[in-house]
């Protein structure tokens, strides 16, 4: 298949044509331009509303400093899957929806001027699930920041396995868990952030290795669904089960951070760890 | 056969078939890993614990040896008494089973023994208390403890082998399959109750799924799969062992003998689809 224009950003018209923005916790309601300003998280009850792969990115980057690293790189329907509708169908209107080849944006780009590889899943695509595509990029990402002595920033939000690939999807986890070891060859940072939700097979290899861990507020996080558990084991959930504050209050987690205050946190981090290591180090070389 | 109306493209026949493989390899009278440790490998000690506080009866783990070779065990271990099933939890592990694991492969490269590992487990526990304690940390370091060891590893699944939890104990240099086990990215009920909010269309999810090992062989995620005596594990015990023992050690020894690197085992997990140009 080409490289064809349907996977090009999302135009600003498109954000434009929507007039206003409605919290879905509070009911707030505020202009589209507003929404974007506020970086999609409501002024009056500051709940994070999911966003694209698309609008993470340029929320992180430096402008026009990202340049997306595999742009054509997609899947296949390897077990020529069929639920309730071809998984094939399923791809061709997520791609067409989501402007993006499958649930991961790539690429390289800087972050307060510092060189960093950025990763950023998109749950409105198939629900931000691992697919063998989604696994590659996400493992060509990290060992492009390795080649390139660059930090890695990934904001996972992810659903866990794509049940339609079957154990393809299972094997992804293998995948980004061996590449995630060129990194740490290299002595360079992994900094997991952990968006709105983070579940399953996507928690339990790469988003959980991060050096660094970060949430972003009440955001679901868990290797089981809060469903399957009650009707596995009839158990009484406690309160903020699963929530990012849920497990940094169990040292799961180092830091949950307001999506108004992830870029400088983050370049707080980035400042921290770049530079001249010290006598033991190679960073200084 | 593709009908539209959400039935998915398995016929009748296909599902019964892809059910049927299921229900082999949950049999209740199959060996589960101790029954085989126990037929296939010599002088099985067990250790206990994952010295961090907690000893997981869902995982098994010890030392043995195969016709002189000395190894490092770990397994999914279910009950097959009503109160051993409870303490084993059918076999799905809390973190505590994962650290387990991660103490065992440890263990295993501090005193350089090759490591098997027997899987047979529908998956990590789903239960709030394991999810308390960093079900998907312990699930996530035990796959980077396998994918750091320093010694040959080879897996066989024995029966059921559950999502991540399986893969826990999955990423061997050589990985066999009894002919009636299977691996899966979830329970069928599972993959059921997400694909169409419907558990109980488990026989569609699982002819879905193509469970049959002889697609591992072929997608390269198994290297072997071990014949079982004809019925089935569950009527002769001794039967498989024998059958899964000469197997077994043939794998180990020709690890040990071919050198062996773990960067070898990353790279195979890294171009594990061979979908993509490296």
């Amino acid at each position: 298949m080409s490289a064809s224009p349907i996977y090009s950003p999302p135009t600003a018209a498109a954000a434009e044509a929507k007039e206003s923005v409605v919290c879905a916790v509070c009911q707030a309601s505020q202009s589209a331009a507003s929404a974007e300003a506020n970086l999609y998280v409501c002024p009056s009850c500051g709940a994070h509303t999911r966003i694209s792969a698309h609008q993470r990115i340029h929320q992180l980057a430096d402008p026009d400093s990202f340049r997306e690293w595999d742009v054509d790189l997609e899947g296949s329907d390897r077990l020529g899957f069929f639920d309730t509708k071809a998984y094939v169908d399923r791809l061709d209107e997520a791609r067409l929806r989501q402007h993006l080849p499958d649930a991961i944006l790539t690429g390289s780009g800087r972050l307060s001027s510092i060189p960093v590889g950025l990763a950023a899943f998109d749950f409105g695509f198939l629900g931000g699930s691992l697919s063998t595509a989604v696994g590659e990029r996400l493992a060509r990402a990290i060992e492009r920041s390795a080649e390139a002595s660059t930090p890695f920033v990934c904001v996972t939000s992810s659903g866990g396995a794509r049940m339609q690939e079957g154990v393809f999807s299972l094997m992804q986890m293998a995948k980004s868990v061996a590449a995630l070891h060129r990194l740490a060859e290299c002595h360079l940072p992994f900094i997991s952030i952990l968006a709105d939700p983070t579940m399953g097979g996507s928690i339990a290899s790469f988003a959980a290795l991060g050096d660094i861990i970060l949430a972003e507020p009440k955001a679901m996080i868990g290797f089981t669904g809060a469903r399957v558990i009650t009707q596995a084991t009839y158990e009484q959930l406690p309160a903020g089960f699963q929530t990012s504050e849920f497990h940094h209050a169990r040292g799961l987690i180092d830091k949950v951070v307001d999506r108004r205050q992830l870029r400088e946190v983050l370049t707080q981090l980035l400042m921290v760890l770049s530079g001249p290591a010290g006598e033991t180090g190679q960073a200084a070389a | 056969m593709t009908s539209g109306d959400g039935e998915g493209t398995a016929s009748a026949q296909e599902m019964a078939e892809a059910w049927a493989h299921v229900e082999f390899a949950r049999h209740p009278d199959r060996p589960y890993s101790l029954d085989l440790i126990q037929r296939c490998l010599d002088d099985f000690i067990e250790l206990h614990g994952d010295r961090q506080g907690g000893d997981d009866a869902a995982v098994v783990i010890g030392l043995a040896k195969l016709n002189g070779l000395r190894l490092a065990v770990v397994a999914n271990q279910k009950g097959r008494t009503l109160e051993e099933r409870g303490r084993r939890n059918f076999g799905m592990a809390h973190p505590e089973g994962y650290r387990k694991a991660q103490r065992l492969f440890a263990l295993a490269g501090r005193l350089q023994l090759p490591v098997v590992s027997f899987i047979d487990t529908p998956g990590a526990y789903p239960g709030v208390a394991a999810e308390e304690r960093g079900q998907a940390w312990a699930i996530a370091q035990t796959l980077e403890a396998q994918l750091a060891l320093t010694t040959p590893y080879v897996a066989v699944v024995i029966g059921e082998g559950g999502s991540g939890g399986a893969l826990a104990t999955l990423l061997a240099d050589s990985v066999l399959v009894l002919e009636h086990a299977f691996l899966s990215v979830a329970s069928p009920e599972a993959a059921a109750a997400i694909l169409f909010r419907d558990a109980g269309r488990k026989q569609s999810a699982a002819a879905a799924l193509c469970l049959e090992p002889d697609n591992l062989l072929k997608w390269g995620i198994a290297d072997e799969i071990v014949p079982e005596p004809p019925g089935g594990a569950h009527t002769d015990w001794d039967g498989t062992a024998a059958l899964l023992r000469p197997r077994l050690e043939a794998r180990l020894q020709k690890l040990v003998a071919d050198g062996f690197a773990p960067s070898r085992r990353r790279e195979r997990y890294r171009r594990l689809d061979g979908l993509f140009k490296a």
